[in-house]
């Protein structure tokens, strides 16, 4: 299945290969080098790409291309997946996934792809057992290493992967028991000029954190299990248990892990809980244009907007942008024309503003058009659905488990408002 | 200098390897590896490395495997010097040792040890542990690509691993069998059933490996589920069998479709992973289903395709991929999901054009002006690119809905005033395609165009409408020579593209209708003659020997007509996703449209299923050759596979849910019964208590008939309540039709006609262009009823036909249910008190005296939710009407000997009459 995997940073130089069969020549990354030279933005290098003997399917994540090489007929989804997930545990390894933390970090990376992939087929890819089988390295950990000449790998073997819950090891001991649950709604939503919905998507997660001693079988309910149009589990969920009852039913893995993706129908939809208000002119001529951006709440149980981010792709003509803000910082990059506004806060009372004048190139005719705002945002303590949690409860276990629920509201990559 | 350096690092790596401290010997591997991972040769260390082995430290020794691993290849005779270490460890006690000394073993590639391989394989293979089992599954391959001749071998050892009943195991070895032996289905026979029951339970990465064996499996092995196909499968028979079988062909096409009880098996096990978290495994039962299920069952797959769609980019790029094939041939599946397809202007190009592409294919005349409006923003979109991509998408739209071509074209006319030169350009040459595949209506938008030039800049539009002129001069005979004339004044100020364009014009004129234009195009052809770039010079000197005739023109001159005047063939307008098909889902090859190497072809359906019997297991196999399972937990998983593989044939999923919830109850052992929620809600404090509601009207579906096959003339039409909020309007109750085809010849443009009363609003659906006889499709409209239970008529037309159809709905299928508390509730109750309140006193049948009976017969009724009750003898359920969104609240008082109080609060006294009435009798019935 895989054959080869290359990491290659946004310079296009391969700083680490790895090889689960015989070795495959760096050079067969000359064709995806063609490929990112052609793509004007480095998200726009085609996924899959044929070459004469191979085929090279990439992902992009943390401005680092994880290139796999192939060689016969897979699925490609599969060998993207499983990219993903090694982005994933790196994440989860080094607290982040960058060049030089995968530099630093070398030794652990082999020995961690050496366990995911036999022979190019995914072999251990639960967070749980790489664990078991590699620690995470930690400051202490390293310096002690380095000192005695011990390892990162693990003394004991692997006995999840045996059993027939994989996801959980055994002998799990905590002297406080707890479970966390955070419910993260996002919206996506297209606003037209005229400030209505064309389209709106609520997206949420549920992760969980949780450490509790022994085999312990969760059940976890809803308030309004009718919200959840779409759903996807993490493999410790019953189905059947939530297909009859709409109750999730699992044994969890220890630590951190999503329990639960969901979408809300659209039917359930509350509008996104920011406006804007916009006045952007050009005039043909002149060489100046008016900016004029208020932002409001709406809509939020009267809680907060929170870490409010304006940020808009001001037209190719527009040479520099003179703004004032009434609270927050803006910047604007002249070559990329990227206006970005850091707002903080929305106080309903005093609503965010920025006003000021747009210089234009002299000459240049008059923009086609209005740019596109996106805009981020938290809101703590509400999910935008109202999806509740019921209640949880523990079986298999005598303790009494602590545990906490937590809420949030925010923007998903795709919350834009069409000001044209 | 650089690579002195390296010489003395190696150097220096070397000493420490030698050295007798462990502390060193790893330090120096780990600085290897990282040589290694650099891509730096390292392999003159080769001999230091490979004496350790042995080495008692685990983290050293994992490290020297790597190293090993990578070079074996190069240093062929001395890696043989490690080969009795993972000799010696492959006896050891340790399943763990074992399997990983089988791992480094068969990764080094060296042709020598390749019987030693085999005998390792051969002996893992039948080892007690499941995990060394799987790793011999994964050393099959390693040994295979070496020496291909060791496959006879090879194929044995998977025989005896696809009997395994381990899920570990389960997916490495249908791996093993895709990669050696994918066309020795014969193989899987026997095994199918275990594969289908265990499936759930494999892990994600093998799921979706034998998810696509069996759907190449299941191609061979069943008939077709689709009628039309079959259908024409039958007579691909008959040229087949002419001679021989004649009678046997009419026997089988006789024969209604039953499905192979093994078909739906592996149907209804894998669409629970539907859900996982894991977009291979998603995709590649949706793949599964478009290439197996019942066409109707097809559309179960949209919404998680869909969903993968907020997934990362790479990810959507393929869904989007499979998507746009998917929505060619079926375009209502994806319909309600249109604006999950809207273009973000974050988007990656990539993706924006698959979303383009999507867009367009779900055009239809109902849903044409929504997309049209949301591609004029594409339009007006800084990414030029796309916005020309998005012209052709309208060019596209406009070919396919003749309704509107000629919005599209005025759209399109329009933006020939654009400041962009791509998106002028790429309109011109649309419109040009669109005149060209509807050459009767040339002449307006021509003339339309020609007034408009004057006004146009960019060079590339001018050059673009002077050729249409040209072209089509004949169509405008009064416009093509003023158009010349004024081309002639303004001729040396142009820009070259448009000089040579008005040249080629001029040539065209000349030839139609050289009694205006012969001056003038002599004109043109001497200020070209002596223009200051030599193309345009080229290219006129050129012209003037083809039309002009003269001594030295020659034979060339006769067909200049014929040459400059050629019937161009239109350009077609089609989906570049048209042919995907051909390649099946999900694949490698349908992303490149292009056969990948090692694809496998999935076979048409058998016209005539092959033995059946096959596949059935005796029980005392199940428990055959591994049955002194070391490992307790995959004992378990035996009996219980084997149990289920030879029941199959009756295996419901009831029974695959009590063997799933057996399993898990073993593992824990403290959990004696399943509790319910009920005993425990006082044990353990929930979470939240602020609220209390649940809400599960999963009650039985009732079916009605809205067109009896008799009546309509072969159409039959029933209808049921989906109870799910609608998703086109939310004052519209959501209903879903069932057309199916009982006559013998297929019904063309099923579609909803006139309605009344004429104010009724329906959402209807897609006309359907054809249904096959025998063939049914499900249909999802929604219809605004007021809440009133008034009968929604409306005629149910076919081509030829119109047939009067009513929905009448019962007035519980008018309401949606609501949450609230118990507080809430009795709040609501007394703000709803007096002409609200319509209550009786009933006495039930015994059986439905409970609390969860009483549930189960009022949401049979009613499409209401439940709200949890602190008092054991209350039942309490609120609603709201779907069109107004008023109050039902219904409660049940239980009084002593099955008698109850039904009172029934809302401001809709005439609905609430009706429902009690409803309710009355489902509770008072058995």
């Amino acid at each position: 299945m895989i054959h080869s995997l290359f990491l290659v940073n946004a310079s296009g130089d391969i700083f680490l290969e790895k090889h689960w069969k015989s070795v495959v020549s760096r050079s067969v990354c000359d064709y995806f080098f063609e490929a990112q030279e052609r793509a004007t933005e480095p998200e726009n290098v085609p996924p899959v790409i044929p070459t004469p003997h191979h085929y090279l399917i990439s992902v992009l994540r943390h401005r680092i291309y994880f290139v796999a090489v192939i060689q016969s007929e897979v699925p490609p989804l599969f060998v993207i997946e499983f990219l993903h997930r090694v982005v994933d545990t790196f994440q989860d390894y080094f607290g982040v996934c960058t060049e030089a933390a995968i530099k630093d970090n070398v030794v652990v990376v082999y020995e961690l792809l050496e366990e995911m992939l036999d022979n190019g087929f995914p072999l251990a890819t639960e967070s749980n057992i790489l664990k078991e089988l590699i620690k995470p390295p930690t400051i202490l950990r390293t310096m002690v290493n380095t000192i005695t000449g011990s390892t990162n790998v693990g003394e004991q073997l692997p006995t999840g992967q045996l059993s027939v819950v994989p996801w959980r090891r055994t002998g799990v001991k905590y002297t406080n028991n707890e479970a966390y649950f955070d419910v993260v709604e996002e919206i996506d939503a297209i606003i037209d000029k005229s400030g209505s919905t064309i389209t709106a998507e609520i997206q949420g997660v549920i992760d969980a954190c949780v450490k509790l001693t022994g085999m312990p079988d969760l059940t976890l309910s809803f308030m309004n299990p009718r919200l959840l149009d779409d759903v996807s589990f993490h493999p410790c969920v019953r189905f059947k248990r939530w297909e009859a009852e709409r109750i999730l039913s699992f044994i969890p893995p220890d630590g951190n892990f999503r329990l639960l993706s969901y979408h809300v129908s659209s039917q359930n939809l509350v509008a996104i809980p920011v406006y804007v208000k916009h006045n952007i002119t050009f005039r043909e001529g002149s060489s100046q244009g008016r900016f004029d951006l208020t932002l409001g709440p709406k809509q939020t149980m009267g809680k907060a907007v929170e870490s409010v981010l304006v940020s808009s792709q001001l037209p190719r003509g527009v040479l520099n942008a003179n703004l004032n803000p009434s609270q927050g910082t803006y910047t604007f990059d002249p070559v990329t024309k990227l206006l970005s506004w850091d707002v903080g806060k929305i106080n309903p009372q005093k609503l965010p503003s920025l006003k000021g004048t747009m210089s234009l190139q002299a000459g240049a005719s008059k923009p086609d058009e209005n740019p596109t705002i996106n805009i981020q945002f938290k809101i703590q303590q509400m999910a935008i659905s109202g999806l509740k949690v019921n209640r949880l409860d523990m079986y298999g276990e005598k303790y009494k488990p602590f545990k906490g629920i937590k809420y949030m509201t925010k923007a998903g990559n795709l919350c834009q408002f069409r000001l044209h | 200098g650089q690579h002195l350096n390296l010489i003395s690092h190696l150097r220096n790596l070397k000493e420490m390897l030698e050295s007798s401290k462990e502390s060193l010997k790893l330090e120096a591997m780990k600085r290897i590896v990282g040589l290694i991972a650099k891509g730096k040769n390292a392999s003159e260390l080769f001999p230091a490395v490979v004496k350790n082995v042995a080495s008692k430290n685990i983290e050293l020794k994992k490290l020297v495997y790597v190293y090993l691993v990578r070079y074996a290849e190069e240093q062929q005779d001395l890696a043989l010097l490690s080969i009795s270490t993972f000799q010696r460890a492959l006896k050891d006690p340790n399943q763990f040792i074992r399997a990983s000394a089988l791992r480094v073993l068969s990764s080094i590639r060296v042709p020598i040890i390749v019987p030693i391989m085999m005998l390792a394989i051969k002996e893992a293979a039948a080892d007690l542990s499941p995990y060394v089992r799987k790793t011999s599954a994964h050393a099959i391959q390693k040994l295979f690509s070496l020496d291909a001749d060791q496959k006879e071998q090879l194929i044995e050892v998977i025989e005896k691993l696809l009997k395994d009943k381990s899920t570990l195991v389960a997916g490495s070895v249908v791996m093993a069998f895709e990669e050696v032996c994918p066309d020795r289905i014969d193989l899987i026979h026997k095994n199918y059933r275990k594969l289908c029951n265990l499936l759930v339970d494999v892990e994600e990465w093998g799921q979706v490996v034998i998810i696509s064996m069996l759907t190449r499996y299941a191609r061979t092995q069943f008939t077709s589920p689709w009628k039309e196909v079959r259908g024409q499968s039958g007579e691909v028979m008959k040229a087949f069998y002419e001679s021989d079988s004649e009678e046997k062909k009419g026997h089988t096409e006789e024969k209604p479709y039953i499905m192979d009880p093994d078909h739906r098996l592996l149907l209804r096990n894998t669409k629970p992973l539907l859900q996982s978290r894991n977009t291979a495994v998603v995709m590649s039962v949706a793949q599964l289903y478009w290439h197996l299920a019942p066409k109707h069952e097809v559309s179960i797959v949209t919404k998680s395709l869909v969903r993968l769609l907020r997934s990362h980019r790479e990810v959507q790029y393929i869904v989007l991929q499979n998507i746009a094939t998917m929505s060619i041939q079926r375009k209502g599946m994806f319909e309600p999901f249109m604006k999950s397809f809207y273009v973000r202007s974050t988007d990656a190009t990539h993706i924006k054009t698959l979303k383009l592409e999507i867009l367009t294919n779900l055009a239809n005349e109902a849903n044409i002006s929504t997309i049209l409006r949301e591609f004029q923003t594409y339009v007006k979109s800084q990414d030029k690119a796309f916005a020309a991509a998005t012209i052709q998408a309208i060019g596209r739209c406009a070919t396919n809905i003749s309704e509107v071509t000629d919005t599209c074209l005025n759209g399109l006319v329009l933006l020939l005033s654009n400041r962009d030169e791509t998106v002028v350009a790429e309109s011109v040459v649309v419109i040009k395609k669109l005149l060209q595949t509807q050459p009767t209506q040339h002449s307006e938008i021509i003339k339309h165009m020609a007034k408009l030039f004057d006004n146009i800049t960019v060079p590339m539009a001018r050059a673009s409408i002077l050729w249409l002129i040209g072209e089509y001069c004949e169509r405008v005979p009064k416009i093509a020579p003023d158009v010349l004339r004024k081309m002639a004044k303004s001729f040396t100020a142009e820009e070259d593209i448009v000089k040579l364009q008005t040249v080629n014009l001029a040539a065209k004129l000349y030839l139609t209708n050289s009694k205006q234009t012969k001056l003038l195009t002599q004109y043109i052809l001497n200020l070209g003659k002596y223009d200051q770039n030599y193309d345009i010079r080229d290219r006129t000197r050129f012209i003037r020997q083809l039309i002009v005739p003269s001594e030295k023109s020659g034979a060339l001159n006769k067909y200049a007509r014929r040459i400059l005047l050629a019937p161009k063939p239109a350009p077609v307008l089609e989906s570049s996703f048209k042919d995907r098909d051909r390649f099946q889902l999900g694949t490698l090859s349908h992303s490149l449209n292009s056969k990948a190497t090692g694809y496998q072809e999935l076979s048409d359906w058998p016209a005539v299923a092959p033995d059946q019997s096959v596949r059935n297991v005796e029980i005392i196999e199940a428990s055959g050759s591994d049955s002194e399972e070391e490992s307790s937990e995959s004992e378990k998983t035996s009996s219980d596979s084997g149990k289920s593989s030879s029941g199959s044939e009756q295996s419901s999923s009831e029974s695959e849910l009590e063997q799933k919830k057996k399993k898990k109850t073993k593992k824990v052992p403290q959990k004696k019964s399943k509790p319910t929620a009920a005993d425990r809600y006082s044990e353990i404090p929930a979470v939240c208590w602020s609220l209390r509601v649940t809400t599960s009207s999963f009650g039985p579906v009732k079916t009605y008939e809205l067109l009896h096959h008799m009546t309509g003339k072969g159409l039959a039409a029933k209808y049921h309540f989906p109870r799910q909020p609608c998703l086109y309007q939310p004052s519209m109750v959501a209903v879903q039709v069932i057309l199916s085809n009982s006559s013998d010849h297929s019904l063309e443009e099923i579609h909803i006609g006139d309605r009344s009363p004429a104010s009724l609003s329906i959402h209807c659906f897609n006309t359907i262009e054809r249904l096959e006889p025998e063939a049914s499709v499900t249909v999802s409209m929604g219809i605004d009823f007021s809440d009133s239970t008034q009968a929604a008529n409306f005629q149910l037309c076919t081509k030829e036909d119109q047939f009067s159809v009513s929905i009448q709905p019962a007035v519980g299928e008018l309401l949606m249910p609501s949450s609230m508390t118990e507080q809430d509730f009795c709040k609501e109750q007394g703000k709803l008190q007096g002409m609200n309140e319509t209550s009786a006193t009933i006495t039930m049948e015994t059986a439905n005296a409970s609390s969860q009976a009483i549930s189960k017969q009022v949401l049979s009724v009613a499409n209401v939710g439940v709200v949890s009750s602190s008092q054991n003898n209350f039942s309490r359920f609120a609603g709201r009407t779907v069109s107004s969104g008023a109050l039902v609240l219904v409660s049940l008082e239980l009084k002593e000997s099955s008698t109850a109080l039904l009172t029934i609060n809302t401001e809709k006294t005439v609905m609430a009459s009706m429902l009690l009435r409803d309710i009355k009798q489902a509770l008072t019935q058995a």
